[in-house]
């Protein structure tokens, strides 16, 4: 009989899991309507819509509720269809999850069942390769060792094979097996998890067994090379940590649409203002005798009798009504469409596509397209991000004695000692030293050795950081490791070329193949996970002589505390010599556990692994303890390279004027030679240093050191140096001392944390400070100092915008934060890409992310925005000033048709293609010229004085319009046969001179005339005519008033409207030619097209980036 | 070649999803614009003189009727308790005024474009459709029933407020008085003659108005508007379609007659005429003006000074701006060509 079960222990807590079965994470299909619209309404352009159809519908206003109700519905509609795709997608997605068949054991049989009717304490039967369909404790593997591996892709990117372990000691007959689970609240970190089962037999105590992420097959996840494994499911439904991370994104608006709701704001003022104008104006026209109500205009008897202020209120109403086309109502469809469409440009761009990794660039969210044009700060991780995070062993240094590996060419004894300064006297250590060293190497890591399968294996060892392969020839078999971090992997390699092979596990043993190819295995007894606070990790082995013995592993900081102290001397001298040289280092150190030091040792890991509460904090107690007074044999130098084309990239955003702050976890003087290698730094630069070193050069407090720096740094960067002129993107220099600054972690906390008085003063100090270097360099950084820095310059005045780029997991934090973040496809899971609103798979895509695609996205929709506001602005004027005309009596000017179709069909299509696909300046010309980045910075397409001009633009146009055409009808007979015009005469000629004006004025602008432009510039004038005929040249039945009858061909067949509407186009558009050829010759950056045609087509420099070498023992990587 | 599956994920590479599709990339500079600007410029003074001529070559003779003036002939007639008040207008002409002459009435201050005047009437009614003779739309109120309740056909404000002046045209000759033959087919739109206006089938149309009443204001039933044609009566009277097409502007014009038939075809020869009025025409009350305009039209209609003079100066402006262009041009030594 199948009983395991789970009963709550704590009452305090909630069971995890009460609530069993699947919410669906989004929404259904049958009450998708009315909660899409409901959020749809939630926003104040589309409520305030609904408003004015409602008004329509309900007071008498001069224009029927179609002409807002249809625009109304077309733009729900769209945007319905947008958001219904998207949750189509997700639902998807969903069900490939939710609807997969799986088995389950029930008493003992077992039953297909689909996932989501999985309940919490079923026990599932899962086969290799297929998906797990929600959290489960493993209980049973097929395989000997009790083990079984999975690949978290799906979940973090990694496709590495990671060795899940089942419940310790627990019967091999799940029959019989009777046990509850206790575990803590559903959270979404994946990497933690902690829960104790009690394994309950007839005839003994209760048997406490502790769970750890070990324990824990994560929904989503796969099944690799075991055969079948059971597991009992602890968090089903919305509790996965899978769905757990799935949602709560938070949202990022883009400064864009705030400049869009600030002249939104303009144009409700122009609105009401108009309204307000014309009621008054109405009723102090009506006061005049005879103009109220003339004999042939009587009013109703129900007009008569209502009350004064009520009939100005419903005016007011009706005014509204008839100028509310001011406020454009599709503007926010074009612009979603625009961004949505938009981003395909970035996902489709091979330009992003690394071969490597065989992916482009991903776009996580579309609502940032234009913020990567408006980018000021951008944050940088190093490791990963600047550096490719691809380790290769350099060399080593044993007892004080350097190896170095000098070539690939593999010679399995490979020792040979440089002529370094120590190793002069004494060319090698002992070889019982060395052998240490190296099985410290072998022994000490949580590397995988890749089963051979026999299909694919290239192709998955390039995702797993096994690369290198071509370069030694393995001894016995095309052997591939798997880790977490490529430093292990470097390790365990470095090892193998001395001689040490590291053969695999088996059952907890590990079995290492030394220099005379004897194998030897050792009993893995406990690891000491890394964590970036102890930087350090730690294995106990026991050997087969039976010692237990410790091997650590760790950056120098947090090692060489740790041991005797006579030691450290001679192997610091080859960290630092190495650190300069730009390597990541690691020392190595072990210890020999005495048979009670290791029964002690065992009993409290036991114990701190089994707590329920602080756990965490126990372990890393446990730890210390076990982690001193080691003997420190010796210590590595890994090389991580640059990334490619990381200079040039950087540089182009420093030419782009936007500032670079290296944000990394590494220690200064490897970060400061990256910066250096990146050109960050040049030589030129002056260095203003706030770490703990300069902080404490002298006798007096640490703070009242801070403070004297903070005043002279101060003083030297931002008092002396001439001030810059604000947003002149003009006149920008550089000023003429460039200064780096730079800050560790420990002064920024005191910075940050100092007493409460001076702490805003010294940030505020800090930050002008940093404002005025060109780069800043903060090290040492925890994760969430990196958020709290992207923060402070976030809030800063004139809050400029911000862009993270980052990697890892540590990046998430500052990813998050930031304006803009941006996930690297790197070698660290895919934390910082799940997260990010962008993904690329290499920093040298960013120079293209920003320059090009970042430049075009705001330009277009800059562009889009204020033509927006401009063609509703002159589509409405003339039928305000109308009102002047028809005795403020709302007549509109434009008949219901052309009111509803100017923004949705006659104007629409012109802009959303020029929004995708404009180039104003082509994207290599972008990519040249970095400083043209400067000329759209700080918003300068959406300012108030663009704003301004457009306006003014706008009401001349309308002005000249209404105005021409009313000096035309000065003598209405405009027809050769002598007949006149009437007024929708007027209002059609009016409105085809606006529809070609703003037409021809998009077209002006349009630099880049694909055909796509050609087709909908023209075609869109087209429908306008033959729209008009048909509109104008049917009786339609459904009508009332057929009012356009025939008007659009009559107008065609006067004369005098034909060169009319030739003459107010064309000297509408007289202004803006005009404007355009003489700022060519007065105006900045004259030649920049011509000059950058030459170079197009080149930017694509072959040459490789210098190798730059650098090292770190940074806190994000497991090592 | 590299692998095939090396390259699954690759983004397509056509020109649109790269961004690079062929493209005219137009650039305004002053080599195109300058030259662009003289031919515009030339062009625009072209036209404007030909349009300044053609204007200035139309005839055109207005005479304001109002009765203002206590020594106009039709002071008499603003007093709006006299009924059947002719007056006439004496004008002389010392020169041939070329035909084909038009008529119009004019009017100002009269807000033909007031929103709830233009909504009161009833297009189905005045398409023929005899349900709604009985039953007219509510947009018609105050013109939809009279007093009686009894359906107003047609209803609504326009309607009721059709100008009912009449014009009559003679030559004083030494032998008395010749009429003026005045022509009134044609002044409206064919579209609205045709096809836009319809009257009811019925036959009399006069049968078709059983049980409804005439407009208030009206002298005459809809189906008695022009006596001497009964073609042209109901709602496809030619005055009553020219006055259904409302003005846009408060001041307008509207045609009334032309002159085409008879030994006046060529145009009205120098002499003296008397123009009688039939003034029945209120406007007094809400301070308007009526006039009447005796005009020969063109190929770019009636006289319109505005359309010539604007092409001159945009014209000129054109010229100008590309003068001033070149001299900018030329100062900055600006090399724009390759």
């Amino acid at each position: 009989m199948l009983a395991i079960g789970r009963r709550p222990l704590r009452p305090s807590s909630r069971p995890s899991s009460a609530t069993i079965g699947l919410c669906p994470p989004s929404t259904q299909v049958w009450n998708f309507l009315p909660k899409n619209l409901f959020e749809q309404f939630r926003r104040i352009a589309n409520f305030y819509f609904l408003i004015i159809f409602l008004v329509q519908v309900i007071v008498d206003t001069p224009t029927s509720p179609v002409t807002s109700g249809l625009p109304l519905f077309f733009v729900i509609t769209v945007t319905a269809i947008k958001q219904g795709y998207e949750d189509w997608l997700r639902h998807k997605a969903d069900n490939e999850v939710n609807k997969y068949p799986v088995t389950v054991l029930e008493n003992g049989r077992r039953m297909g069942t689909e996932s989501e009717k999985i309940k919490v304490g079923d026990v599932v039967e899962v086969n290799e390769d297929e998906t797990f369909p929600c959290d489960l404790i493993l209980l049973q593997s097929t395989r000997d060792d009790d083990t079984c591996f999975v690949t978290t892709a799906s979940l973090d990117g990694e496709s590495n094979h990671k060795t899940h372990y089942t419940v310790p000691d627990t019967e091999k007959d799940l029959d019989s097996l009777s046990a509850t689970i206790e575990c803590e609240q559903p959270q979404p970190d994946l990497y933690k998890f902690v829960g104790r089962m009690h394994i309950y037999k007839t005839d003994r105590e209760p048997e406490i067994r502790s769970l750890g992420p070990e324990n824990l097959l994560l929904k989503g996840a796969t099944l690799k090379n075991t055969q079948r494994i059971c597991g009992v499911a602890v968090y089903t439904g919305m509790e996965t940590k899978m769905a757990l991370n799935y949602q709560g994104k938070s949202q990022k608006r883009s400064a864009v649409e705030k400049s869009i709701n600030a002249f939104l704001l303009v144009y409700l003022c122009i609105l009401v203002s108009k309204a307000l104008v014309c009621t008054t104006l109405k009723y102090v026209w009506q006061s005049k005798p005879g103009q109220d109500e003339p004999w042939y205009n009587q009013k109703t008897q129900r007009e008569k009798e209502t009350n004064l202020y009520l009939k100005m209120f419903t005016d007011f109403l009706s005014f509204m009504v008839l100028f509310n086309f001011i406020i454009p109502v599709s503007m926010y469809v074009t612009v979603e469409m625009q961004k949505f469409l938009g981003s395909f440009f970035i996902t489709w761009d091979r330009d992003f596509y690394d071969p490597e990794i065989q992916e482009g660039a991903l776009v996580n969210t579309s609502d940032l397209n234009e913020e990567l044009g408006q980018v000021e700060y951008v944050f940088t991780d190093k490791t990963g991000t600047l550096t490719q995070n691809n380790m290769e062993f350099i060399e080593c240094c044993i007892d004080g004695f350097q190896y170095k590996y000098r070539d690939a060419v593999s010679e399995l004894d490979g020792f040979s000692a440089t002529d370094g300064p120590v190793s002069k006297l004494q060319e090698k250590a002992g070889k019982e030293r060395e052998e240490l060293f190296l099985r410290a190497l072998c022994l000490c890591h949580t590397v995988q050795v890749k089963e051979p399968t026999g299909r694919g294996q290239d192709h998955t060892d390039s995702m797993a950081g096994v690369d290198g392969m071509e370069g030694c020839p393995p001894p016995h078999e095309q052997t591939g490791f798997i880790a977490s971090s490529p430093d292990e992997v470097a390790l365990v390699k470095g090892a193998m070329r001395y001689g040490f092979t590291f053969l695999g596990m088996e059952s907890k043993k590990m079995k290492i193949m030394n220099r005379s190819n004897a194998i030897e295995t050792y009993d893995l007894l406990h690891v000491l996970n890394f964590d970036p606070v102890r930087r350090r990790m730690s294995v106990i082995v026991r050997s087969k002589s039976g010692d237990a013995l410790l091997f650590c592993k760790g950056a120098d900081s947090s090692i060489f505390p740790r041991v005797r102290q006579e030691e450290v001397e001679k192997i610091r001298v080859h960290v630092e010599r190495n650190a300069t040289e730009g390597y990541r280092t690691l020392c190595v150190a072990y210890k020999k556990l005495s048979p009670e030091e290791y029964a002690r040792a065992d009993a409290d890991l036991q114990a701190a692994r089994l707590a329920l509460q602080d756990r965490e904090e126990k372990l890393i107690a446990v730890y210390n303890q076990v982690e001193a007074g080691m003997t420190l044999i010796g210590a590595t130098a890994v090389e991580d390279r640059l990334q490619e084309e990381a200079a040039e990239t950087m540089e182009a955003l420093q030419g782009a004027g936007i500032k670079v702050w290296v944000l990394t976890g590494d220690k200064m003087e490897t970060a400061k030679s990256t910066c250096y290698a990146c050109r960050l730094f040049q030589r030129g630069t002056e260095l203003l240093e706030l770490t703990v070193r300069t902080l404490e050069d002298g006798v007096r407090k640490r703070e009242e050191r801070l403070h004297d720096l903070l005043l002279e740094y101060h003083k030297k960067a931002v008092q002396d140096v001439p001030p810059t002129k604000p947003g002149g993107s003009r006149g920008w220099s550089k000023p003429s001392q460039d200064f780096g600054f730079i800050i560790d972690g420990a002064s920024l906390s005191m910075v940050f944390n100092s007493s409460e008085s001076s702490s805003s003063h010294y940030k505020n100090l800090f930050l002008q400070i940093c404002q005025n270097c060109t780069t800043v360099l903060c090290c040492r950084m925890a994760p969430l100092q990196k958020a709290q820095i992207v923060k402070m310059v976030k809030c800063s005045k004139g809050s400029p915008i911000t862009l993270s780029i980052g990697d890892g997991a540590n990046d998430v934090s500052m990813i998050l934060e930031a304006h803009v973040g941006i996930g690297i496809k790197g070698k660290e899971g895919r934390q910082a890409v799940r997260n990010s609103d962008y993904a690329i798979p290499k920093l040298k895509h960013l120079k293209k992310l920003l320059l090009g695609h970042g430049h075009l996205y705001y330009v277009r929709i800059a562009h889009l925005v204020q033509y927006f506001f401009y063609k509703n602005l002159c589509f409405i004027l003339p039928q305000f000033l109308y009102q002047f005309f028809c005795g403020y009596s709302q007549q509109p000017l434009y008949d219901a048709a052309y009111l509803t179709m100017y923004n949705i069909c006659f104007t629409s299509m012109p802009i959303l293609a020029y929004s995708l696909l404009e180039q104003h300046i082509c994207v290599e010309v972008l990519l040249d010229n970095a400083t043209l980045y400067r000329s759209i910075a700080k918003n300068a397409m959406l300012r108030w004085v663009p704003f301004f001009y457009w306006t003014l633009l706008g009401v001349f146009h309308g002005l000249l319009f209404f105005f021409g055409v009313r000096f035309l009808f000065g003598n209405p007979a405009l027809q050769a046969n002598g007949q006149v015009f009437g007024n929708w005469s007027y209002g059609t000629i009016v409105f085809t001179v606006l529809v070609f004006t703003v037409t021809f004025k998009l077209a002006l602008d349009t630099r880049h005339w694909t055909w796509i432009n050609h087709f909908v510039i023209w075609g869109s004038l087209c429908f306008y005519v033959i729209f008009s005929f048909f509109w104008g040249g049917i009786i339609w039945p459904f009508l009332k008033q057929q009012r356009l009858y025939y008007v659009f061909a009559h107008m065609l067949s006067s004369a005098s409207a034909w060169l009319v509407i030739v003459l107010l186009i064309l000297l509408s558009l007289l202004p803006d030619i005009l404007l355009v050829v003489l700022r060519k010759p007065l105006g900045p950056r004259a030649r920049q097209r011509q000059a950058g045609e030459s170079g197009a087509g080149g930017p694509k420099s072959s040459a490789q980036p210098l190798l730059m070498r650098t090292f770190s023992d940074e806190s994000n990587t497991v090592v | 070649m590299s692998k095939e599956e090396n390259t699954a994920n690759r983004p397509d590479n056509t020109a649109f999803t790269q961004q690079r599709l062929p493209a005219w990339q137009p650039m305004l500079s002053a080599g195109i614009v300058i030259p662009g600007f003289v031919i515009i410029g030339v062009a625009f003074i072209g036209i404007g003189v030909a349009l300044f001529v053609t204007s200035q070559n139309i005839q055109v003779l207005e005479k304001d009727y109002t009765g203002i003036e206590t020594n106009s002939s039709c002071f008499k007639c603003t007093n709006p308790r006299v009924k059947n008040c002719n007056c006439t207008i004496n004008f002389s002409l010392d020169k041939l005024f070329e035909g084909p002459v038009f008529v119009y009435y004019g009017l100002s201050n009269y807000f033909q474009n007031y929103r709830k005047y233009g909504a009161s009437k009833d297009a189905a009614q005045l398409t023929g459709d005899l349900a709604y003779f009985t039953e007219p739309s509510t947009s018609c109120v105050p013109y939809q029933r009279d007093a009686k309740d009894k359906p107003i056909v047609p209803c609504g404000s326009i309607a009721n407020s059709m100008f009912n002046d009449t014009f009559k045209l003679f030559q004083i000759v030494n032998s008395g008085n010749v009429a003026v033959p005045l022509d009134g087919k044609g002044i409206a739109w064919w579209t609205d003659y045709n096809i836009k206006y319809r009257n009811p089938t019925t036959n009399p149309l006069k049968n078709a108005f059983n049980d409804t009443v005439k407009p208030i204001f009206w002298p005459r039933p809809a189906y008695e508007l022009d006596t001497t044609n009964a073609a042209n009566n109901g709602f496809i009277n030619q005055d009553f379609l020219v006055w259904m097409r409302r003005s846009a502007l408060p001041n307008f014009r509207k045609l009334y007659r032309r002159i085409t038939e008879g030994e006046y075809a060529k145009g009205l020869p120098a002499g003296d005429y008397a123009l009688v009025i039939g003034y029945n025409y209120p406007v007094k009350a809400f301070d308007g003006r009526k006039k009447v305009v005796f005009s020969n039209v063109s190929w770019m209609g009636g006289k319109n000074q505005f359309l010539g003079i604007a092409y001159l100066v945009i014209g000129s402006l054109c010229v100008v701006m590309s003068i001033v262009m070149l001299i900018v041009y030329a100062k900055f030594k600006f090399p724009d060509e390759e």
